[in-house]
């Protein structure tokens, strides 16, 4: 089965900073890491693969320099890697970027599956995903924490809700995203590293995988981001004082006291 | 950003929620935005509608009412009796066609993240994820999206000036439901699917509920949380207990879990639960800001740490510096006392 994984690049960290001046996020100086959620996707992906045979692509659209991230996964076990790469994806939202990607695994062509983390740790929308299903007209699976079992034509999983999970078939081709639960990612191999550094991470831009300008970058954005800040943090509380004993009778007549317990 | 305007903005009216419901119950998180809803669709003069989905559910309809609704979009089918993608997105998708609402709210819960995004893609339209804050410009019908990304360590406003309706998921616990008022009148609209062609391929062959009603994260009024000040599993008893006694769920760090004291279902944060009880109790937890992402927006958060310096006393209601092992098992006898029991 053909298996494609859609892998973003995310800033290593969360501590953001924000440029006063033009109300931007500082990106100088943050390293990027392959978005966590998505080592899932890759793992799982290869999993699959070792179990069906077919072959294990890896999709991100992104800067060029995300290539070089891309590389890593080749070393875990992925096949390929591409990247879609034109300055026309700039500014992308959830919609704009599901379109290119789609578009993307449109190209690559008679995909069975295809795998997203759970949310990227930056945007956090967990969207691009459905939206990716949506623009293929084939069904997807949120938050899936197993795979149960998967066929040629046909997938089994898990798929985790707020009251616990549903076991649910869906034909294939379809779109699943993952949680941290479904495996734990493997380093990836010496002969993996050797032929990673070998690899060739194909580029294509947006001419290249016939995606619409107007569905692309700030244009096909229907979302426009209008302000960014920093959130304030509740102002301070009260912290008791006195003996342990004094300071628990305070704080159990405080909240008696309001009548929630 | 500048950008052109190009659509007819008079054309879409009404604020829509989903009424999301499992079972014929309907979820909390439908009458806070109804809660919600109502003010915006006040501020706007247009009518507030929710949308129930279901098999048999005409029986709830009412509820919708009592808590805000202007008018209930009841469209029952068989189809629709647990929540699958496909069915509700076509639902939804052809009265939003055909109604043109100007904005569509659903809960940020596991449903509503899963289909809002394939409705909005089929509508072509933005989505913002997750929202904490809901605003509108009554001069442009714009919705102003106010949600946290990084993590919660940034905060983004958000608006979809040149499409419609206007999308967002809307984190649970944010808004406060209204009162019920069952004197409050509304109509209940019947849609015809008798002509539907259902687009059906998932089918649920097994639902598993781990967590009984009582300890659902989300939905719980007191939720009393350890982290890895607790030092060692068995400790962590002491958090079940006092938890216990106030009838409450319990949480966790990701520490905790990882140290594989409580299983992940319990973890509160970023990469867990969101969760906004009316208290919290933090014991032995440090605040990360991953921490405080997933309950900052609890309304009373208690903080228990034996160092003062730890960040969670900065968002903490009420605050003991000691040590759990000795803070937790006085507590659990005071509230005990306290409670009658
Ligand atoms: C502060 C802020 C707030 C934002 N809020 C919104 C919003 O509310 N609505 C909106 O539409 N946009 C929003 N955006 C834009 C959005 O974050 C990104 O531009 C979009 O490209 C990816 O969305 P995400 O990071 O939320 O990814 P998610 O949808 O959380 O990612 C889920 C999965 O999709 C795949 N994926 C996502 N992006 C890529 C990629 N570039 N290449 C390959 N795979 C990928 C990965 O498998 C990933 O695990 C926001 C951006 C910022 C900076
Ligand atoms: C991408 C990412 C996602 C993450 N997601 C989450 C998430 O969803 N949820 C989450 O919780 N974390 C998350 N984390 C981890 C987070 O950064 C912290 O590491 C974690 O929350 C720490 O847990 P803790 O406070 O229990 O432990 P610690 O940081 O070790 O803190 C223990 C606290 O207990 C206090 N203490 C110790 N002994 C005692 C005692 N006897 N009595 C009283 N107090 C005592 C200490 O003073 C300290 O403040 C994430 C991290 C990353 C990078």
């Amino acid at each position: 089965m053909k298996i494609v994984v859609c892998v973003k690049q995310v800033p290593e960290t969360t501590e953001v900073k924000i440029n006063p001046e033009t109300n931007t996020l500082v990106r100088e100086g943050v390293a990027s890491i392959i978005n966590p959620f998505d080592m899932y996707a890759v793992e799982e992906a290869i999993r699959i693969k070792e179990k069906l045979g077919g072959t294990v692509t890896v999709l991100s659209m992104g800067p060029p320099q995300a290539a070089e991230s891309l590389r890593e996964l080749i070393g875990m076990g992925a096949d390929d890697a591409i990247l879609l790469s034109d300055r026309a994806f700039a500014g992308s939202d959830t919609l704009a970027t599901a379109h290119a990607l789609a578009k993307g695994i449109a190209k690559i062509g008679e995909v069975g599956l295809i795998l997203c983390g759970k949310q990227a740790i930056d945007g956090d929308t967990a969207q691009v995903g459905p939206e990716i299903a949506e623009n293929l007209g084939i069904p997807h699976l949120t938050y899936v924490k197993k795979v149960n079992e998967i066929a040629a034509d046909h997938l089994i999983a898990e798929r985790m809700n707020e009251e616990g999970y549903e076991r649910v078939q869906i034909p294939l081709p379809a779109l699943i995203t993952v949680v941290k639960e479904i495996n734990e990612p493997r380093l990836p191999s010496l002969k993996g590293m050797m032929r990673a550094k070998k690899a060739v991470i194909t580029t294509w831009t947006a001419a290249m995988i016939d995606a619409d300008p107007a569905k692309i970058g700030l244009k096909g954005s229907p979302t426009w981001v209008k302000r960014i800040f920093i959130p304030e943090l509740k102002c301070q509380g009260q912290v008791f004082e006195g003996t342990p004993e004094e300071q628990v009778q305070a704080l159990v007549d405080a909240i008696v006291g309001r009548k929630i317990v | 950003r500048e950008q052109e305007i190009t659509i007819d903005k008079t054309l879409y009216r009404g604020v829509w929620v989903f009424a999301e419901q499992r079972q014929g119950k309907l979820a909390n998180v439908a009458f806070e935005l109804l809660g919600e809803g109502r003010k915006l669709a006040d501020q706007l003069g247009e009518p507030l509608v929710a949308l129930l989905l279901g098999k048999e559910v005409a029986g709830i309809a009412q509820q919708l009412i009592a808590q805000g609704a202007d008018k209930v979009l009841l469209a029952e089918a068989p189809e629709l009796e647990s929540f699958l993608e496909d069915p509700y997105a076509q639902v939804i998708v052809d009265l939003a066609r055909q109604e043109r609402p100007n904005i569509i709210l659903m809960g940020a819960t596991a449903t509503g993240r899963s289909l809002a995004p394939k409705v909005a893609a089929r509508l072509g339209t933005g989505l913002t994820a997750d929202c904490t804050g809901l605003e509108v410009d009554v001069a442009e019908k714009n919705l102003l999206q106010t949600r946290p990304a990084f993590g919660g360590n940034l905060m983004a406003t958000i608006l979809c000036p040149n499409h419609r309706p206007q999308m967002a998921t809307v984190r649970p616990k944010v808004f406060k439901p209204l009162p019920a008022a069952s004197a409050r009148t509304g109509e209940v609209v019947s849609v015809d699917l008798s002509h539907n062609v259902w687009d059906v391929r998932a089918k649920i062959l097994e639902v598993v509920n781990e967590v009984g009603p009582a300890v659902n994260l989300e939905e719980a009024n007191i939720i009393v949380s350890g982290g890895r000040g607790l030092c060692d599993p068995k400790n962590f008893a002491l958090v079940e207990e006092l938890a216990e006694t106030l009838g409450a769920a319990v949480g966790a760090s990701r520490a905790a879990v990882d140290a594989g004291w409580v299983p992940y279902s319990h973890q509160v944060g970023q990469t867990g639960k969101t969760v906004g009880p009316k208290v919290y109790f933090a014991c032995g937890i440090h605040g990360a800001i991953q921490h405080m992402a997933g309950m900052q927006s609890s309304d009373i958060i208690i903080a228990i740490n034996k160092n003062p310096d730890a960040p969670i006393f900065k968002i903490a209601t009420f605050g003991i510096v000691g040590d759990v092992l000795e803070i937790l098992p006085l507590l659990n006898k005071e509230f005990k006392k306290a409670l009658g029991k």
